[in-house]
Protein backbone atom coordinates (compact mmCIF):
# COMPACT_ATOMS: atom_id res chain seq x y z
CA UNK A 1 0.00 0.00 0.00
CA UNK A 2 1.34 3.45 -0.81
CA UNK A 3 2.52 5.59 2.09
CA UNK A 4 0.53 8.72 2.84
CA UNK A 5 1.57 12.26 2.00
CA UNK A 6 2.47 14.09 5.22
CA UNK A 7 0.41 17.01 6.47
CA UNK A 8 1.81 20.57 6.61
CA UNK A 9 0.45 23.77 8.10
CA UNK A 10 -2.12 25.83 6.19
CA UNK A 11 0.09 28.86 7.01
CA UNK A 12 -1.11 32.43 7.48
CA UNK A 13 -1.74 33.28 3.81
CA UNK A 14 -4.56 30.93 2.81
CA UNK A 15 -6.94 33.87 3.10
CA UNK A 16 -7.33 34.77 -0.58
CA UNK A 17 -7.48 31.12 -1.57
CA UNK A 18 -9.62 28.92 0.63
CA UNK A 19 -12.42 31.09 2.05
CA UNK A 20 -15.24 31.71 -0.40
CA UNK A 21 -18.33 33.94 -0.41
CA UNK A 22 -21.12 32.60 1.81
CA UNK A 23 -18.82 29.84 3.08
CA UNK A 24 -20.60 29.95 6.42
CA UNK A 25 -24.13 30.00 4.96
CA UNK A 26 -24.77 26.27 4.86
CA UNK A 27 -28.52 26.65 5.39
CA UNK A 28 -30.62 27.70 2.41
CA UNK A 29 -31.46 31.40 2.51
CA UNK A 30 -34.32 32.23 4.84
CA UNK A 31 -34.84 28.68 6.07
CA UNK A 32 -36.95 28.90 9.23
CA UNK A 33 -34.98 26.18 11.02
CA UNK A 34 -31.60 27.81 10.53
CA UNK A 35 -29.29 27.57 13.52
CA UNK A 36 -26.15 29.62 14.15
CA UNK A 37 -23.08 27.81 15.42
CA UNK A 38 -20.27 30.13 16.42
CA UNK A 39 -17.35 30.62 18.77
CA UNK A 40 -13.74 31.58 19.24
CA UNK A 41 -10.50 29.74 18.53
CA UNK A 42 -8.06 30.28 21.42
CA UNK A 43 -4.42 29.30 21.92
CA UNK A 44 -2.61 27.94 25.00
CA UNK A 45 -2.55 31.40 26.60
CA UNK A 46 -6.20 32.04 25.89
CA UNK A 47 -5.35 34.45 23.09
CA UNK A 48 -7.53 34.50 19.98
CA UNK A 49 -6.20 32.77 16.89
CA UNK A 50 -6.96 35.16 14.01
CA UNK A 51 -5.45 32.98 11.29
CA UNK A 52 -7.40 29.77 11.76
CA UNK A 53 -9.83 28.19 9.31
CA UNK A 54 -12.81 26.10 10.37
CA UNK A 55 -14.52 23.58 8.11
CA UNK A 56 -17.79 21.90 8.99
CA UNK A 57 -19.43 18.78 7.64
CA UNK A 58 -22.78 17.28 8.61
CA UNK A 59 -25.78 15.32 7.40
CA UNK A 60 -28.75 17.15 5.97
CA UNK A 61 -31.91 17.46 8.07
CA UNK A 62 -33.16 14.29 6.36
CA UNK A 63 -30.08 12.40 7.56
CA UNK A 64 -28.49 12.23 4.13
CA UNK A 65 -24.69 12.24 4.21
CA UNK A 66 -24.28 12.65 0.47
CA UNK A 67 -23.90 16.41 0.57
CA UNK A 68 -24.25 18.35 -2.66
CA UNK A 69 -21.81 20.09 -4.97
CA UNK A 70 -21.96 23.82 -5.58
CA UNK A 71 -20.40 25.35 -2.47
CA UNK A 72 -17.69 27.09 -4.49
CA UNK A 73 -19.76 28.22 -7.47
CA UNK A 74 -18.38 30.95 -9.78
CA UNK A 75 -20.15 33.84 -11.41
CA UNK A 76 -20.37 32.71 -15.04
CA UNK A 77 -19.88 36.26 -16.37
CA UNK A 78 -17.00 37.58 -14.32
CA UNK A 79 -15.51 34.22 -13.35
CA UNK A 80 -15.22 35.49 -9.79
CA UNK A 81 -16.18 33.31 -6.84
CA UNK A 82 -19.89 33.56 -6.22
CA UNK A 83 -20.46 30.99 -3.48
CA UNK A 84 -23.60 29.00 -2.91
CA UNK A 85 -26.82 29.44 -4.82
CA UNK A 86 -28.75 29.94 -1.58
CA UNK A 87 -31.04 26.97 -2.30
CA UNK A 88 -29.11 23.70 -2.09
CA UNK A 89 -27.96 22.33 1.25
CA UNK A 90 -24.38 21.19 0.56
CA UNK A 91 -23.53 20.01 4.08
CA UNK A 92 -20.14 21.70 3.94
CA UNK A 93 -19.03 24.93 5.55
CA UNK A 94 -15.72 26.80 5.51
CA UNK A 95 -14.99 30.01 7.40
CA UNK A 96 -11.83 31.80 8.51
CA UNK A 97 -11.59 33.26 12.00
CA UNK A 98 -11.67 37.05 12.16
CA UNK A 99 -9.26 39.36 13.98
CA UNK A 100 -10.91 38.34 17.28
CA UNK A 101 -10.51 34.65 16.55
CA UNK A 102 -14.26 34.38 15.98
CA UNK A 103 -16.06 32.19 13.44
CA UNK A 104 -19.71 31.47 12.66
CA UNK A 105 -21.72 29.19 10.42
CA UNK A 106 -25.48 29.30 9.80
CA UNK A 107 -26.77 25.83 9.11
CA UNK A 108 -29.61 23.40 9.66
CA UNK A 109 -29.80 20.91 12.53
CA UNK A 110 -28.01 17.71 11.49
CA UNK A 111 -30.36 14.81 10.78
CA UNK A 112 -29.88 11.51 12.60
CA UNK A 113 -26.98 12.66 14.75
CA UNK A 114 -26.60 15.39 17.34
CA UNK A 115 -23.29 16.86 16.20
CA UNK A 116 -21.63 18.91 13.49
CA UNK A 117 -18.12 17.69 12.57
CA UNK A 118 -15.34 20.26 12.52
CA UNK A 119 -11.82 20.41 11.13
CA UNK A 120 -9.51 23.10 12.49
CA UNK A 121 -6.59 24.53 10.50
CA UNK A 122 -4.23 27.31 11.58
CA UNK A 123 -0.81 28.80 11.18
CA UNK A 124 1.34 26.91 13.67
CA UNK A 125 -0.80 23.80 13.44
CA UNK A 126 1.19 21.26 11.43
CA UNK A 127 -1.65 18.77 11.17
CA UNK A 128 -5.27 19.87 11.30
CA UNK A 129 -7.50 18.77 14.16
CA UNK A 130 -10.95 17.18 14.18
CA UNK A 131 -13.59 17.80 16.76
CA UNK A 132 -17.39 17.74 17.09
CA UNK A 133 -19.84 20.38 18.20
CA UNK A 134 -22.76 18.57 19.82
CA UNK A 135 -25.85 20.71 19.57
CA UNK A 136 -27.70 18.20 21.73
CA UNK A 137 -26.09 16.63 24.82
CA UNK A 138 -27.11 13.15 23.75
CA UNK A 139 -27.35 10.85 26.81
CA UNK A 140 -26.62 7.66 24.88
CA UNK A 141 -23.79 8.98 22.73
CA UNK A 142 -20.81 6.60 22.88
CA UNK A 143 -18.16 9.28 22.49
CA UNK A 144 -19.65 11.66 25.05
CA UNK A 145 -20.27 8.77 27.40
CA UNK A 146 -16.64 7.70 27.24
CA UNK A 147 -15.33 11.06 28.48
CA UNK A 148 -15.05 12.46 32.00
CA UNK A 149 -17.53 15.31 32.58
CA UNK A 150 -14.97 18.10 32.28
CA UNK A 151 -13.71 16.91 28.92
CA UNK A 152 -17.16 15.98 27.70
CA UNK A 153 -18.28 19.54 28.28
CA UNK A 154 -15.79 20.81 25.70
CA UNK A 155 -17.72 19.02 22.94
CA UNK A 156 -21.17 20.30 23.83
CA UNK A 157 -22.19 23.58 22.25
CA UNK A 158 -23.85 25.95 24.71
CA UNK A 159 -27.33 27.16 23.83
CA UNK A 160 -27.05 30.96 24.02
CA UNK A 161 -30.31 32.10 22.53
CA UNK A 162 -33.03 30.44 20.47
CA UNK A 163 -31.33 28.58 17.62
CA UNK A 164 -27.90 29.99 18.55
CA UNK A 165 -25.09 27.77 19.84
CA UNK A 166 -21.69 28.79 21.16
CA UNK A 167 -18.74 26.46 20.58
CA UNK A 168 -15.26 27.70 21.51
CA UNK A 169 -12.22 25.75 20.40
CA UNK A 170 -9.30 25.80 22.85
CA UNK A 171 -6.22 24.39 21.16
CA UNK A 172 -4.27 23.94 24.40
CA UNK A 173 -4.40 24.39 28.16
CA UNK A 174 -7.33 24.99 30.50
CA UNK A 175 -10.50 23.59 29.03
CA UNK A 176 -8.61 22.18 26.07
CA UNK A 177 -11.10 20.93 23.50
CA UNK A 178 -11.33 17.19 22.95
CA UNK A 179 -9.84 16.43 19.54
CA UNK A 180 -10.52 13.23 17.67
CA UNK A 181 -8.60 10.96 15.38
CA UNK A 182 -9.90 8.38 12.97
CA UNK A 183 -7.31 5.62 13.06
CA UNK A 184 -5.81 4.75 9.70
CA UNK A 185 -5.36 1.23 8.52
CA UNK A 186 -2.14 0.21 10.28
CA UNK A 187 0.68 -0.24 7.83
CA UNK B 1 9.57 25.66 28.12
CA UNK B 2 6.65 23.46 27.39
CA UNK B 3 6.53 19.96 28.70
CA UNK B 4 7.87 17.35 26.36
CA UNK B 5 5.61 14.59 27.59
CA UNK B 6 2.57 13.50 25.74
CA UNK B 7 2.90 16.09 23.02
CA UNK B 8 2.96 13.83 20.01
CA UNK B 9 -0.57 12.63 20.33
CA UNK B 10 -0.69 10.70 17.10
CA UNK B 11 -0.76 6.97 17.08
CA UNK B 12 2.52 5.22 16.37
CA UNK B 13 1.40 4.26 12.90
CA UNK B 14 0.52 7.82 12.05
CA UNK B 15 3.47 9.64 13.56
CA UNK B 16 5.87 8.05 11.10
CA UNK B 17 4.02 9.81 8.30
CA UNK B 18 2.76 13.08 9.73
CA UNK B 19 4.53 15.75 11.76
CA UNK B 20 3.97 15.97 15.50
CA UNK B 21 1.84 19.00 16.24
CA UNK B 22 4.38 20.14 18.81
CA UNK B 23 7.54 20.95 16.90
CA UNK B 24 9.52 23.59 18.88
CA UNK B 25 11.77 24.69 15.96
CA UNK B 26 8.54 25.96 14.34
CA UNK B 27 7.76 28.59 16.95
CA UNK B 28 4.13 29.11 16.11
CA UNK B 29 3.37 25.50 17.03
CA UNK B 30 4.17 26.12 20.71
CA UNK B 31 0.80 27.41 21.90
CA UNK B 32 -1.28 25.85 19.15
CA UNK B 33 -1.08 22.13 19.75
CA UNK B 34 -3.22 20.12 22.15
CA UNK B 35 -1.44 18.51 25.07
CA UNK B 36 -4.15 15.97 25.77
CA UNK B 37 -4.04 12.82 23.67
CA UNK B 38 -6.41 12.72 20.74
CA UNK B 39 -9.41 10.45 21.26
CA UNK B 40 -9.39 7.62 18.72
CA UNK B 41 -12.80 6.98 17.24
CA UNK B 42 -13.67 3.72 15.52
CA UNK B 43 -17.33 4.20 14.77
CA UNK B 44 -18.73 2.83 11.52
CA UNK B 45 -21.62 5.29 11.88
CA UNK B 46 -19.37 8.35 12.26
CA UNK B 47 -20.38 11.23 10.02
CA UNK B 48 -16.67 11.83 9.36
CA UNK B 49 -16.58 8.67 7.23
CA UNK B 50 -18.66 10.42 4.60
CA UNK B 51 -17.45 13.42 2.73
CA UNK B 52 -18.26 16.76 1.22
CA UNK B 53 -19.33 16.54 -2.42
CA UNK B 54 -17.85 18.74 -5.10
CA UNK B 55 -18.55 18.81 -8.78
CA UNK B 56 -18.27 20.73 -12.01
CA UNK B 57 -20.17 23.68 -10.57
CA UNK B 58 -17.33 24.18 -8.09
CA UNK B 59 -14.62 24.81 -10.68
CA UNK B 60 -14.42 27.24 -13.57
CA UNK B 61 -12.60 26.87 -16.86
CA UNK B 62 -9.56 28.96 -15.93
CA UNK B 63 -9.20 27.77 -12.36
CA UNK B 64 -6.50 25.22 -13.12
CA UNK B 65 -4.36 27.61 -15.19
CA UNK B 66 -3.04 30.25 -12.82
CA UNK B 67 -1.23 31.98 -15.69
CA UNK B 68 -4.52 32.88 -17.44
CA UNK B 69 -6.48 34.45 -14.60
CA UNK B 70 -5.41 38.01 -15.48
CA UNK B 71 -5.06 39.92 -18.75
CA UNK B 72 -1.28 39.60 -18.97
CA UNK B 73 1.32 36.91 -18.47
CA UNK B 74 2.71 36.52 -14.96
CA UNK B 75 6.42 36.84 -14.38
CA UNK B 76 8.52 33.78 -13.69
CA UNK B 77 9.20 30.28 -14.82
CA UNK B 78 5.95 28.69 -16.10
CA UNK B 79 5.44 25.17 -14.77
CA UNK B 80 2.96 22.34 -15.12
CA UNK B 81 2.27 20.47 -11.88
CA UNK B 82 0.45 17.19 -12.27
CA UNK B 83 0.05 13.91 -10.48
CA UNK B 84 -2.42 11.38 -9.18
CA UNK B 85 -4.43 11.41 -6.00
CA UNK B 86 -4.61 7.94 -4.48
CA UNK B 87 -5.98 6.47 -1.28
CA UNK B 88 -4.06 4.19 1.06
CA UNK B 89 -5.26 1.22 -0.96
CA UNK B 90 -3.61 2.65 -4.07
CA UNK B 91 -6.97 3.36 -5.70
CA UNK B 92 -7.42 6.57 -7.68
CA UNK B 93 -9.51 9.19 -5.92
CA UNK B 94 -11.81 10.42 -8.67
CA UNK B 95 -13.84 13.57 -9.17
CA UNK B 96 -12.38 15.16 -6.08
CA UNK B 97 -11.54 18.77 -5.49
CA UNK B 98 -7.87 19.77 -5.45
CA UNK B 99 -7.07 23.32 -4.39
CA UNK B 100 -3.68 25.03 -4.34
CA UNK B 101 -2.25 28.42 -3.43
CA UNK B 102 1.22 29.90 -3.56
CA UNK B 103 3.45 32.95 -3.59
CA UNK B 104 4.38 34.58 -6.90
CA UNK B 105 7.74 34.16 -8.64
CA UNK B 106 9.39 36.71 -6.38
CA UNK B 107 8.13 35.09 -3.18
CA UNK B 108 5.22 37.37 -2.34
CA UNK B 109 1.66 36.31 -1.59
CA UNK B 110 -1.25 38.37 -2.89
CA UNK B 111 -2.32 38.78 0.72
CA UNK B 112 -2.71 42.01 2.66
CA UNK B 113 -0.66 40.72 5.58
CA UNK B 114 2.33 39.58 3.51
CA UNK B 115 4.68 42.55 3.98
CA UNK B 116 7.73 40.95 2.37
CA UNK B 117 9.05 43.78 0.18
CA UNK B 118 9.17 41.78 -3.02
CA UNK B 119 7.04 42.90 -5.97
CA UNK B 120 3.43 41.91 -6.31
CA UNK B 121 2.60 40.64 -9.78
CA UNK B 122 -0.56 42.21 -11.24
CA UNK B 123 -0.95 39.14 -13.44
CA UNK B 124 -0.70 36.53 -10.72
CA UNK B 125 -2.91 35.86 -7.71
CA UNK B 126 -1.72 32.33 -6.97
CA UNK B 127 -4.86 30.32 -6.37
CA UNK B 128 -6.31 27.46 -8.36
CA UNK B 129 -8.56 24.44 -8.16
CA UNK B 130 -9.52 21.46 -10.27
CA UNK B 131 -11.25 18.11 -10.03
CA UNK B 132 -9.38 14.85 -10.40
CA UNK B 133 -10.25 12.85 -13.51
CA UNK B 134 -11.19 9.17 -13.84
CA UNK B 135 -7.56 8.23 -13.32
CA UNK B 136 -7.30 10.36 -10.18
CA UNK B 137 -5.09 12.81 -12.05
CA UNK B 138 -4.97 16.55 -11.35
CA UNK B 139 -3.10 19.12 -13.40
CA UNK B 140 -2.25 22.81 -12.96
CA UNK B 141 -0.36 25.39 -14.96
CA UNK B 142 1.29 28.02 -12.79
CA UNK B 143 4.65 29.70 -12.19
CA UNK B 144 7.38 28.48 -9.89
CA UNK B 145 6.98 30.31 -6.58
CA UNK B 146 9.92 32.15 -5.05
CA UNK B 147 11.47 31.62 -1.64
CA UNK B 148 10.70 34.25 1.00
CA UNK B 149 11.99 35.22 4.43
CA UNK B 150 10.00 34.81 7.62
CA UNK B 151 10.73 35.71 11.19
CA UNK B 152 10.89 32.26 12.77
CA UNK B 153 14.68 32.38 13.35
CA UNK B 154 17.81 34.08 12.02
CA UNK B 155 18.04 33.81 8.26
CA UNK B 156 14.78 31.90 8.07
CA UNK B 157 13.64 31.57 4.46
CA UNK B 158 10.89 29.26 3.35
CA UNK B 159 11.92 27.05 0.45
CA UNK B 160 9.78 27.44 -2.66
CA UNK B 161 6.54 25.57 -2.05
CA UNK B 162 2.95 25.23 -3.21
CA UNK B 163 0.16 24.65 -0.69
CA UNK B 164 -2.33 21.88 -1.54
CA UNK B 165 -5.77 21.16 -0.08
CA UNK B 166 -7.56 17.83 -0.69
CA UNK B 167 -10.71 16.11 0.53
CA UNK B 168 -10.94 12.54 -0.68
CA UNK B 169 -14.09 10.59 -0.06
CA UNK B 170 -14.35 11.13 3.69
CA UNK B 171 -14.08 14.18 5.92
CA UNK B 172 -11.55 12.15 7.94
CA UNK B 173 -9.35 11.88 4.83
CA UNK B 174 -8.86 15.65 4.67
CA UNK B 175 -5.32 16.80 3.87
CA UNK B 176 -3.63 20.19 3.72
CA UNK B 177 0.02 19.95 2.76
CA UNK B 178 2.85 21.62 0.85
CA UNK B 179 4.78 20.53 -2.22
CA UNK B 180 8.49 21.39 -2.45
CA UNK B 181 10.92 21.42 -5.38
CA UNK B 182 13.86 19.06 -5.84
CA UNK B 183 17.37 20.36 -5.30
CA UNK B 184 16.27 23.41 -3.29
CA UNK B 185 19.22 24.36 -1.03
CA UNK B 186 16.79 25.65 1.61
CA UNK B 187 15.15 22.28 2.25
CA UNK B 188 17.54 21.21 5.04
CA UNK B 189 16.94 24.46 6.93
CA UNK B 190 13.16 24.64 6.90
CA UNK B 191 11.57 23.71 10.25
CA UNK B 192 8.15 23.22 8.67
CA UNK B 193 9.37 20.62 6.18
CA UNK B 194 11.64 19.13 8.84
CA UNK B 195 8.72 18.73 11.24
CA UNK B 196 8.28 15.50 9.29
CA UNK B 197 10.99 13.52 11.04
CA UNK B 198 11.14 10.52 8.74
CA UNK B 199 13.41 11.11 5.75
CA UNK B 200 11.39 9.01 3.32
CA UNK B 201 8.17 10.71 4.43
CA UNK B 202 9.84 14.09 3.91
CA UNK B 203 10.88 13.06 0.41
CA UNK B 204 7.23 12.42 -0.40
CA UNK B 205 6.67 16.18 -0.14
CA UNK B 206 9.20 16.90 -2.91
CA UNK B 207 8.01 16.76 -6.51
CA UNK B 208 10.09 15.37 -9.39
CA UNK B 209 11.02 17.14 -12.59
CA UNK B 210 9.28 15.19 -15.36
CA UNK B 211 10.52 15.90 -18.87
CA UNK B 212 7.48 14.23 -20.42
CA UNK B 213 5.21 16.66 -18.56
CA UNK B 214 7.05 19.67 -19.94
CA UNK B 215 5.17 21.46 -22.73
CA UNK B 216 7.27 22.61 -25.73
CA UNK B 217 7.89 26.35 -25.83
CA UNK B 218 5.66 26.72 -22.78
CA UNK B 219 6.36 25.10 -19.41
CA UNK B 220 8.53 22.80 -17.33
CA UNK B 221 6.82 19.71 -15.96
CA UNK B 222 6.75 18.56 -12.35
CA UNK B 223 5.11 15.39 -11.14
CA UNK B 224 3.79 14.98 -7.63
CA UNK B 225 1.51 12.16 -6.53
CA UNK B 226 -0.54 12.56 -3.37
CA UNK B 227 -1.68 9.71 -1.13
CA UNK B 228 -4.56 10.46 1.22
CA UNK B 229 -4.45 8.94 4.65
CA UNK B 230 -7.77 7.88 5.94
CA UNK B 231 -9.61 5.86 8.51
CA UNK B 232 -9.54 2.14 7.95
CA UNK B 233 -13.22 2.17 7.02
CA UNK B 234 -12.54 4.17 3.86
CA UNK B 235 -10.49 1.29 2.50
CA UNK B 236 -13.44 -1.02 2.45
CA UNK B 237 -16.09 1.03 0.77
CA UNK B 238 -18.19 -0.79 -1.75
CA UNK B 239 -17.35 -0.03 -5.33
CA UNK B 240 -15.31 2.81 -6.72
CA UNK B 241 -17.91 5.52 -6.67
CA UNK B 242 -17.28 8.58 -4.64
Amino acid sequence: MPAPTPSQTVGPFYGYALPFPRGGDVAPDGHPETITLHGYVLDGEGQPVPDALIETWQPGPDGSRAGAPGSLRHDPVTGRPFGRDGVAFTGFGRVPTDADGHWAVRTLPPGGVSYVSLAVFARGLLHHLFTRAYVVDEPGDALLGSLPPERRATLVARSEAPRTYRFDIRLQGDGETVFLEFPPESA
Amino acid sequence: MTTLTNTDTDTGAESAHHPPRDHPPYRSSRLRHPKQPLIPLRDPEAVELSGPAFGVTDVAALDSDLTRQHPGEPLGERITVSGRVLDRGGRPVRGQLVELWQANASGRYAHQLDRHPAPLDPNFTGFGRCLTDDDGTYSFTTVKPGAYPWSNHTNAWRPAHIHFSLFGTAFAQRLVTQMYFPGDPLLPYDPILRSVSDESARQRLVCAYDHDLSVPEWSLGHRWDIVLDGPSATLFEEGDDH
